[in-house]
């Protein structure tokens, strides 16, 4: 419920919610934990845990190779899940999601995972290599659990919409263009078709992704949709400037949301 | 765990939603047209005139003297056009592409053979190809990058990762989820999310049934044990599959034990694999305890990877084939072996089959049989196999 709550305080301000996700452990959890406390402070109102995995199949250059540069440092798991658990002291509100490959449930132990999901305060996944055909592998104990497991629509998802908006939980990820992660200069979906199905299905908050690279964007592709989801840019970011990224991190994300408000 | 294309409990459709109607469209088209007189008719037709099936069933009579066991037969694939079996495969997919409307085709390819497969049936229906191949096997299977390049392909060096064959899905899988709407993924081999890896068993089964034919031709009876190797499986799952129900016939399946399964060098998926969800299915892979998926390694470009098709894990699991794990000194050697024997340049991979083979068929009485699926030419592998011996040649 936390994460649709997230949705309704912006919406009873006549706000859009801001989405960012972030690459858990490049640069150490430290830094990553500077990260998200600065994303919160900047105004981010759900974090994107994402968790590095050796092949993201789903993903642009920029999250790969910071996955990469993440796995190299001895990033883990459960070094990311002791990171939650200790930010969760600090940060009390501000729903934590976990973006992660489907091996890395299954591999782990799906009932070990939600576990610790729920000791250490997560509140839901996000699976991208997991389609709604294939998502009872998890659902039971994310259920059991009362973890959300957020679906995704694409652009070419056409006549599976209805149904996958119809089990969806916490938000609906809509994936505003074809192809990987990554940020775009431009988009050619149609979105007004796009939306008016998905709104037309959708019983929860919608928020869209992928591509997003600044404000001005942010702005545009708020208004399709009850939020907008920031990634890759954010990602770019901590590649360029490290342990230093804390300061750039917030400046960023507190123009996102200034643009979003404007 | 849904149902949907499972052996067992492996297989399935673990892919991002981006691309599930594009699966689901395949699947349509492949059921729509695998029992169609028409299509059927026509992919016989290319078989025939185009890939020079069927293919010979050759019995090496030196070689079955010199082991002093089971009678060998080699299942001449390499002896197809483009050198390999993999072509059985590439015809099947482009005919279904062409009926599906798809003019540009993407593959992924380890060793190389499945990529020229691509691009020669690719210039043949005049379609665009792109296909993906590890930096690393680009540097050790140049001939075959630049055949790719001569029959139109343009190939893409992926630098990603490990920079082979499993970096070579994960783009092909990449460029897939962003030119969705035009492209066709001619996957190589038994593996990916359903239909493929039954799609592609499919096309390669004609090797099993040849065989069988050609046994009960040459023998008057069917033959004791198969053998061939494993890399993602393809070439043998289209050998075992026509004889899955004759009990009496042994599968083996010989995978890359590179330096030594008891080492971190190796590619022997069932040997050490775990299971695991990846590239889109559920199978067995090799991988840590947290699910990064390990890197693997073989001499052999094409049997590099840290995974196998789901039905080699259900035949495995059901006890139905067993699988051995072939150095690659043993593949070297056999490698050699055949070239002098039989007069015979084995494809590095199949290689590994024919080692198997030299390990099986003296066990075995002399009025048995032994077929060992000898899935490619070795032309290719020269080279490669000179560096091992420490023999230089001038390769520029």
């Amino acid at each position: 419920m936390k994460i649709r709550e997230a949705f309704k305080n912006r919406k009873e301000n006549g706000q859009k919610a801001l989405i960012t996700y972030i690459v858990s452990g490049d640069y150490g959890y430290e830094t990553t934990k500077e990260n998200i406390r600065q994303m919160v402070k900047a105004g981010a109102d759900i974090i994107e845990i994402g968790v590095p995995f050796s092949d993201p199949i789903a993903e642009g250059v920029v999250i790969q190779e910071a996955s990469q540069h993440s796995l190299a440092g001895g990033t883990t798991l459960v070094g990311i899940f002791n990171m939650v658990k200790e930010l969760r002291t600090e940060i009390k509100d501000t729903p934590f999601v976990m973006m992660l490959y489907l091996n890395t449930i299954y591999r782990f132990g799906t009932k070990r995972f939600f576990d610790l999901c729920n000791e250490c305060g997560i509140e839901g996944v996000i699976v991208p290599d997991m389609p709604f055909e294939e998502k009872d592998e998890i659902q039971g104990e994310a259920s059991a659990h009362q973890v959300d497991n957020i679906s995704l629509v694409t652009p070419t998802s056409h006549d599976r919409i209805a149904k996958i908006a119809e089990d969806a939980e916490g938000f609906l990820y809509c994936v505003s263009s074809i192809g990987v992660t990554g940020t775009r200069s431009e988009f050619t979906t149609d979105f007004d078709a796009f939306f008016d199905v998905i709104k037309k299905n959708a019983k929860i908050p919608c928020a869209v992704g992928f591509g997003i690279s600044g404000p001005q964007q942010a702005k545009t592709m708020s208004q399709y949709c009850d939020g907008v989801i920031v990634g890759s840019a954010i990602v770019k970011l901590i590649s360029k400037y490290g342990t230093e990224s804390p300061q750039k991190v917030y400046e960023f994300t507190k123009s996102l949301r200034d643009g979003i408000d404007a | 765990m849904s149902k949907i294309g499972r052996f067992g409990e492996y297989g399935g459709q673990y892919v991002p939603e981006i691309v599930m109607n594009a699966v689901n469209e395949l699947n349509e088209a492949y059921e729509k047209y695998k029992n169609d007189p028409e299509f059927l008719e026509e992919l016989h037709k290319y078989y025939r005139e185009y890939a020079n099936r069927p293919s010979l069933l050759y019995y090496a009579k030196k070689m079955t003297q010199d082991l002093g066991g089971a009678k060998i037969y080699l299942k001449r694939e390499d002896l197809n056009h483009t050198g390999a079996h993999k072509i059985n495969n590439v015809l099947g997919q482009i005919l279904l592409a062409k009926r599906m409307g798809k003019k540009r085709i993407i593959a992924e390819t380890g060793a190389g053979q499945h990529g020229v497969a691509t691009a020669t049936v690719a210039a043949l229906f005049d379609m665009e190809c792109v296909v993906y191949m590890g930096a690393e096997d680009v540097e050790r299977q140049s001939l075959n990058a630049y055949r790719m390049e001569l029959l139109g392909a343009k190939v893409v060096a992926v630098e990603s990762g490990t920079r082979t064959l499993k970096d070579a899905i994960n783009e092909a899988m990449r460029d897939w989820a962003t030119n969705i709407e035009t492209t066709f993924y001619c996957i190589g081999s038994v593996m990916g999310p359903h239909p493929y890896p039954e799609m592609v068993r499919d096309f390669q089964k004609i090797i099993g049934e040849e065989t069988k034919q050609q046994m009960k031709e040459q023998e008057g009876k069917l033959p004791d044990c198969v053998v061939a190797c494993v890399g993602g499986g393809s070439n043998a799952m289209g050998a075992f599959y026509d004889f899955i129900k004759d009990e009496g016939v042994r599968l083996v399946g010989a995978e890359a034990a590179g330096l030594g399964v008891d080492t971190d060098q190796h590619a022997a998926t069932i040997a050490k694999g775990t299971k695991g969800i990846f590239h889109g299915m559920k199978s067995l892979f090799l991988q840590n305890e947290e699910g990064q998926i390990d890197p693997v390694y073989s001499i052999s470009a094409g049997l590099d990877y840290p995974g196998i098709g789901p039905e080699h894990a259900y035949l495995h699991e059901t006890g139905r084939a067993d699988y051995v794990d072939i150095t690659d000194e043993q593949a070297v050697q056999a490698f050699e072996y055949l070239s002098k024997t039989e007069g015979i340049i084995p494809a590095i991979e199949s290689a590994h089959a024919v080692a198997a083979a030299m390990e099986i068929a003296p066990k075995m009485k002399k009025d048995q049989s032994i077929v060992i699926c000898l899935s490619g030419r070795g032309d290719k592998d020269v080279y490669q196999v000179a560096r091992y011996r420490g023999v230089k040649l001038d390769e520029n």
